[in-house]
C-alpha cells in the first residue's frame, strides 16, 4: 500500500500553485490567471492540467518551468503536465481575488462589455481606446481622459 | 483517410505558419508603436496556431513528425498554403487588406470547424476562433480607417484590394481532400463559405468606400501544391535557414 504515504493533499498543492506568480503579470497567481485546470494524484504522480491563454503566448513554456520548479521546492518529485485545450481558456476564470489585484496593479480587469469599466488609477470614467492590442497577447491599451493616463485593459476572451 | 485529414490539417497550419511569418517581417517597422504591437501580436496568434494544427497533422500522419518537423524541414512544394498569404506586405496599407481579406476567411472556417466531428479539430477550432474574432475586428477597422481616409491612403486601399482581390477565390475551391473532409463531417465545404464572406466584404468595403472587383479571376495552387508563386521559397530560405545550418539546433 504505497498510498498511505503522506502525500500532499490535493487542497495544499492548489495553495502552493497560488504562490506561483504569472511570469506577465506578476501581480496576480496562476491560479488566479484560471489557467490550472485540474490537480491530481495518479499513483506516484502529480498532474497537473494547464490550459493556454492564448495558443502563441510565449509565456507558456516559462509558465510551465514555474509550476514544476514550485512543486519541486515542496518535494514533490514526480510530476506530469497536461496541456489542455479544450474547453478553451476564458478571462471568466480569472478569480475574485485575481481582478481585485489586477486593478490594484494599474489594469482594468475585464468586463462583458467591450471595454474597461472605469480608469485602474483614478476611477475616471471617461475612456478612449488605444489599440487592441497591448504589452501582452491578453492586453488592450486604453486611455483615461479624466486623468489622461494611459492604462491596460486585460482583454475578454 | 488519415490521408487526407493530414492534407487538410498541412493546409490550415501552413496558412497561418506563412501568414505569421510574413506579418512578423513588420516587426520593428510599423508606421506606430501600438501598430508594430498589434502585428506582432497577430503574428504570434497564428504562430500559436501553426502549432495546434501541424502538432496534430504530425500525430496525424503517425511518422513522428513534429509541427517544428513540418514547418522547418519541408520544402516549397510540400507547403499547403494559399498564395494570398506568402505574398509579399507591401506597404501597411496593403498588410492589412490581406489580413483583412484573410481574417474574414478564417473566422468562418473556424466557426464551422468548432463543430467537427473530430474533437482534436474541434478544440483547436474553439481555441483560435476567439483569438481571430480580435483580428478581423481590427483589420476590419483598419481597412474602413484608411479606405475612407485621405485621398492618399484611399487610392492605396483600392490598389490593395484590385491588387489582392484575385487571389480570394483559392480559400474557396474545393478537391477530393476538402469532398473527403466533408463527406466524414471533419470540416465544411469550402465553397459553403463563399456567400457569408461575400456579404463581410461587402459590408466593410462598402463602409471603407472602396469597390470591389467584378471579376472573379482566381490565382491558385498553393493549396493544392501544384504551384507556389516565386516568394514563397524566399520566405522558406529565412524560416528555414537556422535548421538547414545547424540541424537539430534547439534553444
Ligand atoms: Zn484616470
Amino acid at each position: 500500500m504505497s498510498e498511505v504515504r503522506t502525500q500532499p493533499q490535493e487542497a495544499e498543492i492548489w495553495a502552493w500553485l497560488d504562490e506561483v506568480p504569472d511570469p506577465e503579470i506578476p501581480a496576480i497567481s496562476l491560479v488566479d490567471l484560471g489557467i490550472i485546470r485540474d490537480v491530481k494524484w495518479a499513483g506516484d504522480v502529480l498532474e497537473v492540467t494547464v490550459t493556454p491563454t492564448y495558443s502563441g503566448c510565449p509565456a507558456t513554456s516559462v509558465i510551465n518551468f514555474d509550476i514544476e520548479k514550485a512543486l519541486r521546492d515542496h518535494g514533490i518529485e514526480q510530476i506530469t503536465l497536461k496541456r489542455q485545450l479544450s474547453p478553451p481558456w476564458t478571462t471568466d476564470w480569472l478569480s475574485e481575488k485575481g481582478r481585485a489585484k489586477l486593478e490594484a496593479y494599474g489594469i482594468a480587469p475585464p468586463t462583458d462589455a467591450k471595454g474597461p469599466e472605469k480608469c485602474p488609477h483614478c476611477g475616471g470614467t471617461h475612456l478612449e481606446r488605444i489599440s487592441q492590442f497591448g504589452s501582452t497577447p491578453c492586453k488592450a491599451q486604453w486611455r483615461c481622459k479624466d486623468c489622461l493616463e494611459p492604462f491596460d485593459y486585460f482583454k475578454c476572451i | 483517410m488519415s490521408a487526407d485529414l493530414f492534407e487538410f490539417l498541412c493546409r490550415m497550419g501552413d496558412n497561418c505558419l506563412i501568414l505569421g511569418h510574413r506579418v512578423s517581417e513588420w516587426c520593428g517597422h510599423a508606421p506606430v508603436l501600438e501598430e508594430d504591437i498589434a502585428l506582432a501580436n497577430t503574428a504570434l496568434d497564428l504562430i500559436g496556431q501553426t502549432q495546434l494544427w501541424l502538432g496534430l497533422a504530425g500525430e496525424v500522419e503517425g511518422k513522428g513528425r513534429s509541427a517544428d518537423d513540418l514547418a522547418f524541414l519541408r520544402d516549397a512544394w510540400d507547403f499547403r498554403n494559399v498564395l494570398l498569404v506568402e505574398l509579399p506586405n507591401g506597404d501597411f496599407g496593403q498588410t492589412l487588406m490581406r489580413q483583412f481579406l484573410f481574417d474574414a476567411w478564417q473566422e468562418l472556417m473556424l466557426s464551422a470547424l468548432t463543430q467537427s466531428s473530430e474533437p482534436r479539430v474541434a478544440e483547436i477550432a474553439q481555441k483560435a476562433v476567439k483569438e481571430v474574432a480580435y483580428h478581423v475586428e481590427r483589420s476590419g477597422d483598419t481597412v474602413i480607417g484608411l479606405g475612407d481616409g485621405s485621398a492618399e491612403s484611399h487610392a492605396r486601399m483600392q490598389a490593395a484590394l484590385d491588387l489582392l482581390y484575385p487571389y480570394v477565390g483559392e480559400l474557396f475551391e474545393s478537391d477530393a481532400v476538402d469532398q473527403a473532409m466533408v463527406k466524414a463531417g471533419i470540416a465544411p465545404d469550402p465553397e459553403s463559405l463563399r456567400a457569408a464572406y461575400d456579404a463581410k466584404l461587402a459590408q466593410v468595403m462598402g463602409e471603407a468606400t472602396l469597390t470591389l472587383p467584378d471579376d472573379r479571376f482566381a490565382h491558385k495552387g498553393g493549396r493544392t501544391g501544384r504551384m507556389h508563386t516565386e516568394h514563397l521559397g524566399h520566405i522558406l530560405t529565412e524560416m528555414q535557414w537556422l535548421q538547414r545550418a545547424y540541424p537539430g539546433a534547439s534553444w
